[in-house]
């Protein structure tokens, strides 16, 4: 089955990607083997963020992009992240239905994902589900977080490009905005500019953009956009090719990947680490007297992760 | 008696009541209403301190109309027995109709089938599987010529339950008529055209918001010149009940919707008093009898004083909220389906005694399948034996002045009221439409009211009590697949035999005017006289005016 | 730290007519239970679900159909998934369904279950963690 899949990556066959992309986000035991595998075929593809407040029409800039994007016959594919219930570990994944004018077109393939816990505006799986798209033979990864306020921005670690969303509507002014969102964008859009008010959002985000002071190489356009007739999406596009372009020609999308597989490292190193060392503790006998220990106060936690410690065997560094 | 005494002796009476009935057991049930709201166990006039009869109630026929729209009621005419009928083809359609006209009805309403409703022609991909199901196929002027061919139409009225592409089968009913040789002005009908409700809750859109509302207001204007007879707009609260919705929710928004038209008519340039005496309403009936009876009560009152003193109406026609009723279609059951027929009397009857001018009632099968003809007719003997058996008809507004009635009046007012607040705090209905308020607010509703049955705090009989083995359904009326064959045959031949270069040129000249404020009835008016067809015409507009696609609420 | 398989329905409402009062209820029930719930709006031809379910990987396709159509729409649903090599994937349905009409669709393997009204949520949910299990 694991064969069949990487085959099916490689190929083309979708049904086995959409497997595939099951199996990563349960965590499942061919997970490892299917990436790996696949290693040899990605690096191709070029990676969108879009990030944005909930509602700020994400999704519908997300449709407006495939058509630009599949008009110049790129293969495109669309990870659009939705929330988890916290409390149900449910989720309804709706971004969907903006898109589903693209549901027939083989060379676009679009998943939804629930975040299952994560914190970032993004699923523990986007990583690894962005190598598969890759693998598969995407020219373009687009991804869409969650409705974010302030602190989502793993999408930074992902994208070549991101792109925060913004719109005129009241309450959602750019000072409301905090810094963390505004400072991860490479492209700024606001969307809903048929609504009063997109000239004020503009110039509030021109004129945070200069209150920066300090001489960027690099300075976020701004774009306007109405998604309901598409008019500002081709400005769009060309933004984001400039800043293609751009992080292409200075070097910095060679050394901001070789950054990310530096950070791929060693978060396996921590992931592989912890989970050996949980998996040896979590339960068992040693760990329950101590817990029982130090409520008594006989011992304290610091003491007692240095005897766990001891004892770990880090040899048998499970896959 | 002393006077001290006199004026001590109710609360007095108050008291002992409230202690003794403190000690008696009450049944471990919940006494709320369909929609959840609380009741208590008496109502006295503690619960209606202020009302004022000559403010608050009024005379029927006479500000604020609390008690009616006509000052006789049903002792000069019984409301309008409206039965709405649709059948898979023009030609079968006809039939039924001229067949009911000769039975003596007088007003025809047309079900049309999911492709027309949603502008789409019958060889359209999109309407495999649907032709002529739930209503009639009408693809162009000729489908309408056939449905009311031998029928003369300054004769009669027709109601149309058409939204989003209301403006072209409207102007096909126009053409129509032209070719029996009747002018506009002497036709009359309504068409549903209530394009607000199908955002919040039916959801049958084509058009974003802002052109649906345009074409709404050119309605407006065109049949203010040339149909003056037409009601142009059914506002609907049905489709909001339907889709799970509380009686205060289905009035709110209801009456927030037509507050809309009424503004989008008079931003639009329109007289007030030129348009809103055609804007008539649509209720449900649900089976919660006093909650739906307070619910007409101050839908009327609501409305008599908002247009008077916000909107300024000078015309008395404008304050007088008409309405149509239907009864419940999510009351029903598909078990046990005779009781239907009990659910559907009750519904009906509190929709008399809330002064409905016209009604729908259900069929007891229509929880499975299009109606058959002898559901149909125990549905329509059930108004017949409340007009004409019950007696409940012949005093005006009975249940006034019942403190039970008038507190719940009073409190539906007022929570309608809470609800225009939020509204408007949100920028308006568009706005509020826009951000999923009504859609949250309806599916919530909707999901407590599903907890409440499968946890048995409400009862719906035969479905989570009182079950029974039951052996298989009513006969049922079938549709033959043939039909949407032969509708696409129709299709063809027309398709060759019209003028496809003036077809053109008019499809042409529509979309330049889309693109302009321009007022498009009369340029769809020449469209379909030329037989383009009805998804033609739709897929200009759309090309204009994009598509909308919904916000997923849940 | 392999996470319990998480199961995936994609609701959906095919055809032209827009009653989505039982998609949404079924819809919200199935997260409250804690799955994954595509939803792909309303409107949609049985190609454009068929696609979805397939790019979505999902267990179950529920289809929501309250138009009549179900006897057009599950055959051509099923035939779609068999033309993919997806017919693993189970389909169920709910909505207005006269009982001699669900016997036939599931008799002739268009359906895997079909919940008319007076269904209950927890039996729905159920009868998902059931087959899903099974598969
Ligand atoms: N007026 C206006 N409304 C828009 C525009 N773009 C999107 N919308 C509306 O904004 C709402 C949200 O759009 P989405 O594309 O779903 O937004 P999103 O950011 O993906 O939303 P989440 O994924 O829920 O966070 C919808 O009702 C759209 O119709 C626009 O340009 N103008
Ligand atoms: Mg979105």
């Amino acid at each position: 089955m694991q064969q069949k899949i990487i085959e099916g990556i490689i190929n083309g066959d979708r049904r086995m990607v959409a497997r595939a992309i099951s199996l990563i986000e349960d965590e499942a035991s061919e997970k490892e083997t299917i990436l790996s595998a696949i290693f040899p075929y990605t690096g191709k593809a070029y990676c969108l963020g879009i990030t944005g407040a909930p509602g700020a029409g994400k999704s519908s800039l997300v449709d407006q992009l495939l058509v630009l994007l599949r008009r110049q016959g790129l293969r495109v594919g669309v990870i659009a992240v939705d929330p988890t219930s916290p409390f149900t570990g449910g989720a309804i994944l709706g971004d969907r239905i903006r898109m589903q004018e693209h549901a027939l077109d083989k060379a676009v393939f679009i998943r939804s994902m629930g975040t299952r816990g994560n914190l970032g505006g993004l699923s523990r799986a986007t990583k690894d589900v962005i190598q598969i798209l890759d693998a598969f033979g995407k020219d373009v990864v687009i991804i869409e977080t969650v409705g974010v306020g302030q602190s989502e921005v793993d999408i930074i670690k992902y994208a070549d490009t991101t792109v925060v969303v913004l719109t005129p509507a009241s309450g959602d002014s750019v000072q409301t905005i905090k810094a963390g969102i505004m400072e991860i964008a490479d492209v700024f859009v606001v969307n809903k500019a048929d609504l009063p008010g997109a000239d004020r959002t503009v110039s509030e985000i021109s004129m945070m953009l200069d209150l920066g002071g300090k001489k960027r190489a690099w300075r976020p356009p701004i774009v306007r956009t109405i998604t309901l007739d598409g008019s500002g999406v081709g400005e769009l596009h060309r933004a984001l090719l400039d800043h293609r372009e751009y992080l292409t020609s200075s070097g910095r999308l060679e050394k901001a990947r070789e950054d990310r597989v530096r950070r791929d490292i060693v978060d396996l190193i921590e992931y592989k680490v912890k989970s050996t060392i949980w998996r040896q503790v979590s339960g068992s006998a040693e760990f329950e007297l101590l817990v029982s220990r130090i409520m008594s106060r006989e011992t304290d936690p610091y003491a007692a992760a240095v005897q766990i410690l001891r004892s770990i065997n880090l040899n048998g560094l499970s896959p | 008696m002393s006077a001290k005494e006199k004026k001590e002796l109710p609360s007095q009476g108050r008291k002992a009541w409230e202690t003794c009935v403190d000690g008696l057991p009450e049944r471990p049930q919940k006494f709320m209403t369909v929609s959840s709201v609380p009741i208590k166990a008496l109502y006295t006039p503690d619960d209606v301190p202020g009302l004022d009869y000559q403010r608050d109630l009024g005379y029927p026929g006479f500000y604020p109309y609390t008690r009616g729209v006509q000052p006789n009621m049903y002792r000069g005419r019984l409301w309008t027995m409206r039965q709405f009928a649709g059948f898979a083809t023009a030609k079968e359609s006809n039939e039924r109709y001229k067949y009911l006209l000769s039975q003596g009805q007088t007003g025809l309403s047309v079900a049309f089938d999911m492709p027309t409703i949603m502008g789409y022609d019958s060889d359209h991909p999109r309407a495999f599987g649907e032709v002529g199901r739930v209503g009639v196929a009408i693809d162009s002027l000729e489908d309408m010529e056939t449905l009311f061919s031998g029928i003369p139409l300054d004769k009669i009225t027709t109601s149309m339950t058409i939204n989003a592409p209301a403006a072209v089968l409207w102007c096909m009913y126009i053409a129509t008529a032209e070719k029996q040789g009747i002018p506009s002005h002497k036709l009359g009908g309504t068409i549903q055209n209530d394009i607000l409700k199908e955002y919040i809750a039916q959801k049958s859109w084509i058009f974003p918001p802002e052109p649906s509302m345009r074409l709404i207001t050119d309605i407006f204007a065109f049949s203010g010149q040339h149909v003056p007879r037409w009601n142009t707009v059914s506002i609907s609260g049905y489709h909001i009940r339907e889709a799970g919705s509380t009686a205060v929710q289905e009035l709110a928004f209801t009456l927030a919707d037509g507050f809309a038209y009424v503004e989008a008519g008079i931003n639009a340039g329109i007289d007030v008093d030129s348009f809103a005496p055609r804007l008539s309403f649509f209720f449900n009936a649900h089976i919660d009898f006093f909650e739906e009876i307070a619910k007409y009560r101050a839908a009327r009152r609501i409305w008599a004083r908002r247009m008077k003193e916000k909107y300024g109406a000078k015309d008395e026609r404008s304050l007088l909220l008409r309405f149509h009723t239907q009864t419940a279609g999510c009351s029903l059951t598909a078990q046990q389906p005779e009781n239907n027929i009990v659910r559907t009397a009750y519904e009906a009857l509190a929709a008399v005694l809330g002064g409905t001018q016209s009604l729908h009632t259900n069929s007891m099968d229509e929880v499975l399948a299009l109606p058959s003809e002898k559901a149909v007719l125990i549905a329509l003997r059930t108004q017949q034996i409340i007009a004409e058996e019950t007696g409940a008809i012949y005093t005006i507004d009975p249940l006034a002045g019942s403190y039970f009635v008038e507190a719940l009046t009073d409190q539906m007012e007022a929570e309608a009221e809470k609800y225009f607040e939020r509204i408007e705090q949100l920028g308006g209905v568009l706005p509020a439409i826009d951000q999923g308020f009504f859609q949250q607010e309806i599916a919530d509703a909707a999901y407590r009211y599903q907890l409440e049955i499968e946890q048995k705090e409400r009862i719906i009989v035969g479905v989570n009590d009182y079950v029974i083995e039951e052996p298989r359904q009513l006969d049922l009326l079938k549709i033959d697949p043939q039909i949407e064959e032969e509708q696409i045959k129709r299709l063809r031949v027309l398709r060759a035999k019209r003028d496809n270069a003036v077809c053109g040129s008019r499809l042409e000249t529509l979309r330049r005017a889309a693109g302009t404020r321009e007022n498009l009835i009369p340029y769809i008016l020449e469209c379909v006289r030329a037989y383009v067809t009805e998804g033609e015409v739709i897929q200009v507009l759309r090309d204009v005016f994009g598509e909308y696609k919904e916000k997923p609420i849940f | 730290m392999r996470e319990e398989k998480k199961i995936r329905v994609l609701v959906a409402k095919p055809g032209l007519d827009g009653h989505d009062r039982g998609a949404k209820v079924v819809a919200r029930a199935l997260r409250d239970a804690g799955m994954e719930v595509v939803y792909t709006g309303l409107h949609q031809t049985a190609e454009q679900v068929v696609e979805a379910a397939i790019q979505e990987d999902v267990d179950i396709i529920g289809l929501s159909i309250l138009s009549g159509a179900h006897l057009t729409i599950f055959p051509r649903v099923c035939q779609l998934l068999r033309e993919n090599n997806a017919e693993d994937i189970i389909v169920m349905g709910g909505g207005t369904i006269p009982d001699e009409d669900i016997e036939e669709l599931i008799s002739k393997g268009f359906a895997r279950a079909l919940f008319t009204p007076g269904a209950t949520s927890a039996e729905i949910v159920g009868w998902i963690r059931k087959v899903t299990a099974e598969n």
